[in-house]
């Protein structure tokens, strides 16, 4: 066991755990956070994903002492009490069925629209690939990635001009 | 170390529920739910009227039913039907479900009942509730009833609306003590009627679904996410092959692990305890146990399946039963659809509390009330002294039905006094999670010189004996692996087609047969979304495509022709229902009638249609697929799909399209990916690699729902609302081989059309 520091959605903690605990259980069991879950363990599905400065980042298969940035889940994407634009467009579009994987399909789009706020169809396909649903919710989750793009796009100009 | 309301449990942090209903303090302490703590949980009575619906001093409602809802909007639909009947604001209401203690058993979810079936008592009860309050506030405001109005839960005088009286104030935090008529909790009867379609408010809006902004802001406690004071974690140490004896475990292996607890084994059981999850992962990952053979390899394996069923002993000859008369066109095939597995999103889990002498099993348990027989069976305890808390997981679509974990973590719980959390890993999941049956599908017809089909022959043979039921204490695996048997497996079923075609000399007939060893083995059977609907209507849906074929008829054109061809009475008019759906995708899809296959084209792309179409219970789904199909990898993509749908009345247009899209796409799944494969020992799909699953970029470019709905007469007042969780799975496999014939010209019989076995299929006939 090692004492490792780190700051999760804007908080400082500190755990003595293994330093080769998955940084998942460490979020789950010691910090009691429900955002990030477990489906596979292998990396293979998204359920467990976690941005970590800015990526979204598989916690299932990192070992919690390989973390060296800030970390967010879905529980720290909304701000001053009002839901990430992704948020609310997946409850505008309605696209969870049982919503075990929406974790990992909201912040894998959080992490590509971060880069890219204008992800063409093809892009949206290629970069959200690798984060499964067995619901198959596959095409509300791309339509909402749709709308959230169109919101942040309508957002950012409106902050420019207050910061002008 | 019970968590000291069961609401809290159910409800806590659900933001969109306390900012919308506000209902979070009532839903406390004054339900009828039995009083939390060291129990006993007896049933709730359905008898009562208290048992479903509990009004609050605030005039807000809190309905309770024993269904469960794993991610179709079913919670909401239940609200929407029961506000309807009760008078009451959609938005003042909220719904619990499905746990043991505190609500009635109405089974949990399954095989598409939740409206068809289980909304009827809900919504005579709530019509009750609505006839004794307005009894009462006639009591109240001394007039009767003739001369009140009720809306929005208030009760005013027709002549003077400033005579008034909620419901809040005539019954808030008090009892009905209103006694039900009824056998059983299906036929609960009251003397209020309840409403016809046009009277129904809520009922036919797209109301948003009240679970979805906890599942996306990340404040929703589900199964996986129960903690309780002193609980540990366990893991299981799976057989390494079938029917394994355990001869040997070698504790010293695990012992000087951190937080290593115990090792609980009995029979071939063996589970690993721990204090944290990690630890036990790694414990049960380092376990050394030893394993001896069974005298005989437990099945054939997954490449040589097909030719033991065609020859598996004590199967009835496939022998044609129809007569094919001198002179007709014989059309004959037989179609092969593996095992697939549920592959849930997540491994199974559960956590168990023992204290107090009671048993609580926190689980996503699709039939808790299974769940809670089987535990009480399993551990000899009385039924009374278990209870199953059932919470949000990953959707299974059968899976939860026998949910392995909650026994396991019972069993764990019972022996080492503490609360135990068990999850399987994924591994454990894919490989040993219960199968839907592989069937073989031998068919034949017969065409006269004018193209009519004029014989038929279906036979179903289906790999499908010990199929397991609800969480049975002795066909659960835990139970199966400490020994327990049953006299005989269960045999599951071997379906028939579900059209409504007319066709003369038809015969169908079906038999189930099992594999070598069907005790302790990971091909056991369990129900998937519309258990053996998708195989029997893949072969039923592409023979009638090659019957078309053979006699150069549209393949559309065909199936109505088929439908047409009746003369008696249409019995709950399921062939006008059929030409309607069928009708609708056609105009939607913009259908142009030809025969298939298509000229094929000279590109590396070919592009091709198909249709099929089935009932499941009351409900029919056609859909019109467009597919291209690469000629030189083999790779298919469904370009375009149109699902045309009528389950009558629907409750919530958005939520029911959803489902029919996310159905229609699991169907898709299972016709391009989705194949147990085992060597004649152990299943070699372990993961998402090797039990693939449909992905982002398999999803069609457009998706369009027609929801037809109850024709011929979509304005009846009396119009019942059937069943929407599995119709749209069942056509997708047959509507996807029938476009790729129409592309290619070649048929493939064989699911799922994988781009190996394609592009196979195209070399062999010269593509």
């Amino acid at each position: 066991m090692s004492k490792i520091a780190l700051k999760v959605n804007g908080r400082s903690h500190t755990v003595d755990v293994d330093p080769a605990t998955p940084l998942l259980y460490v979020l789950r069991n010691d910090l009691g956070l429900q955002g990030p879950k477990f489906g596979c363990g292998l990396g293979q599905c998204g359920a467990c994903t976690v941005l970590i400065g800015g990526a979204a980042v598989r916690s299932c298969v990192t070992p919690t002492s390989a973390v060296k940035s800030e970390i967010t889940t879905l529980e720290g994407l909304a701000s001053n009490g009002k839901l990430h634009p992704l948020q609310q467009a997946w409850i505008d579009e309605q696209v969870p069925q049982c919503g075990f994987c929406q974790n990992g399909q909201i912040l894998t789009a959080k992490a590509m629209l971060d880069k890219n706020p204008h992800p063409t169809d093809a892009q949206i396909r290629e970069t959200m690939n690798g984060t499964l649903c067995r619901c198959m919710s596959y095409y509300r989750v791309q339509t909402a990635v749709k709308r959230a793009a169109k919101t942040l796009a309508e957002i950012a100009p409106a902050s420019k001009e207050v910061v002008a | 170390m019970i968590p000291s309301r069961i609401e809290e449990l159910l409800v806590t942090n659900r933001r969109g529920f306390l900012r919308t209903a506000g209902l979070l303090a009532v839903s406390f302490g004054t339900s009828t739910a039995a009083p939390q703590g060291p129990g006993p949980y007896p049933n709730p009575d359905f008898h009562q009227i208290d048992s479903w619906i509990v009004i609050h001093p605030d005039n807000t409602a809190t309905f309770y039913v024993g269904k469960t809802d794993p991610g179709q909007g079913t919670g909401t639909g239940f609200r929407q039907l029961m506000s309807d009947e009760l008078d009451i604001a959609f938005d003042k209401t909220t719904c619990i479900m499905g746990s043991t203690d505190i609500t009635v058993d109405q089974v949990g979810s399954g095989g598409s009942t939740a409206m068809e079936r289980d909304s009827w008592p809900m919504r005579r009860v709530a019509a009750e509730a609505r006839r004794v309050l307005l009894e009462m506030g006639s009591a109240r405001l001394g007039l009767p009833v003739d001369q009140l109005a009720v809306s929005n839960a208030v009760i005013t005088v027709k002549a003077d609306s400033s005579k008034r009286v909620t419901y809040g104030e005539l019954i808030g935090g008090k009892k009905f003590n209103v006694t039900l008529d009824g056998a059983n909790i299906n036929a609960v009867a009251a003397r209020a009627k309840t409403k016809l379609v046009p009277e129904l408010h809520y009922t036919g809006q797209s109301l948003h679904r009240d679970d979805i902004p906890a599942k996306v802001d990340g404040s929703l406690k589900w199964a996986v996410d129960v903690k309780l004071p002193g609980m540990v974690h366990a893991r299981n140490v799976k057989p390494p092959f079938a029917c394994a004896k355990l001869t040997g475990i070698d504790e010293a292996s695990v012992k000087s692990l951190p937080g290593f607890i115990k090792v609980v084994s009995k029979g071939n059981y063996v589970a690993v305890v721990c204090e944290r999850e990690e630890q036990a992962i790694r414990a049960a990952r380092q376990l050394k146990t030893t394993w001896e053979k069974p005298p005989v390899a437990p099945f054939p394996s997954s490449e040589n399946l097909f030719d033991y069923m065609r020859t598996a002993p004590g199967a009835a000859p496939q022998a044609a039963k129809a007569p094919m008369p001198d002179g007709a066109t014989i059309v004959e095939a037989e179609y092969e659809i593996p095992f697939q597995g549920h592959t849930a999103f997540a491994g199974a889990h559960a956590t168990a509390d023992p204290s107090n002498g009671q048993m609580t099993v926190y689980s996503n348990d699709m039939k808790s009330y299974g769940m809670r027989r089987g535990v009480a069976t399993f551990l000899g305890m009385p039924q009374d002294r278990v209870r199953v808390v059932y919470m949000q997981g990953p959707q299974g679509f059968g899976r939860t039905a026998a949910e392995d974990a909650g026994c396991e973590a019972a069993y764990i719980a019972h022996e080492i006094g503490r609360p135990v959390r068990m999850q399987w890993m994924r591994d454990e999941e894919t490989a040993w999670d219960t199968k839907s049956p592989a069937f073989l599908v031998k068919m034949r017809g017969a065409l006269d010189a004018q193209g009519h089909l004029i014989a038929y022959d279906y036979h179903a043979r289906s790999c499908d004996l010990n199929h397991v039921g609800y969480n049975e204490p002795d066909t659960v695996l835990i139970a199966q692996l400490m020994g327990s048997r049953r006299e005989r497996p269960a045999a599951g079923s071997s379906a028939t087609p579900s059209d409504s075609y007319v066709i003369p000399n038809r015969k169908m007939t079906g038999e189930v047969v099992g594999l070598p060893i069907v005790w302790e083995t990971p091909l056991r059977t369990g129900n998937l979304r519309d258990p053996n609907g998708p195989q029997s209507t893949f072969a039923a849906e592409s023979f009638i495509d090659e019957a078309a074929a053979a006699a150069k008829a549209d393949p559309l054109e065909f199936r109505l022709k088929l439908l047409q061809a009746g003369k008696d009475d249409d019995a709950g008019f399921r062939r006008a229902r059929s030409i309607a759906v069928l009708k609708a995708a056609a105009e939607k899809y913009g259908w142009d009638p030809r025969p298939s296959p298509k000229p094929r084209g000279t590109g590396d792309i070919l592009t091709g249609r198909g249709v099929a179409y089935s009932f499941r219970g009351q409900t029919i789904a056609a859909q019109i697929a467009e597919v291209e199909v690469n000629r030189k990898t083999g790779h298919v993509w469904a370009k375009r799909i149109v699902c045309a749908h009528d389950c009558g009345l629907v409750v919530n247009p958005e939520s029911l399209h959803h489902t029919v899209e996310c159905g229609t796409l699991h169907g898709l799944s299972r016709a391009l990916h989705e194949e147990v494969r085992f060597d004649t020992e152990k299943v070699l799909s372990r993961d998402w690699s090797s039990h693939p699953t449909l992905r982002h970029a398999d999803v069609p470019e457009s998706i369009e729902i027609v929801l037809v709905n109850g024709d011929p007469n979509p304005n009846r007042p009396d119009l019942p609302p059937y069943g929407a969780g599995e119709a749209s799975l069942k056509p997708m496999m047959a509507v996807i081989a029938n476009a790729i014939y129409d592309a290619t010209g070649v048929r493939i019989r064989r699911v799922p059309f994988r781009a190996d076995r394609v592009l196979a299929a195209l070399k062999a006939a010269g593509v």
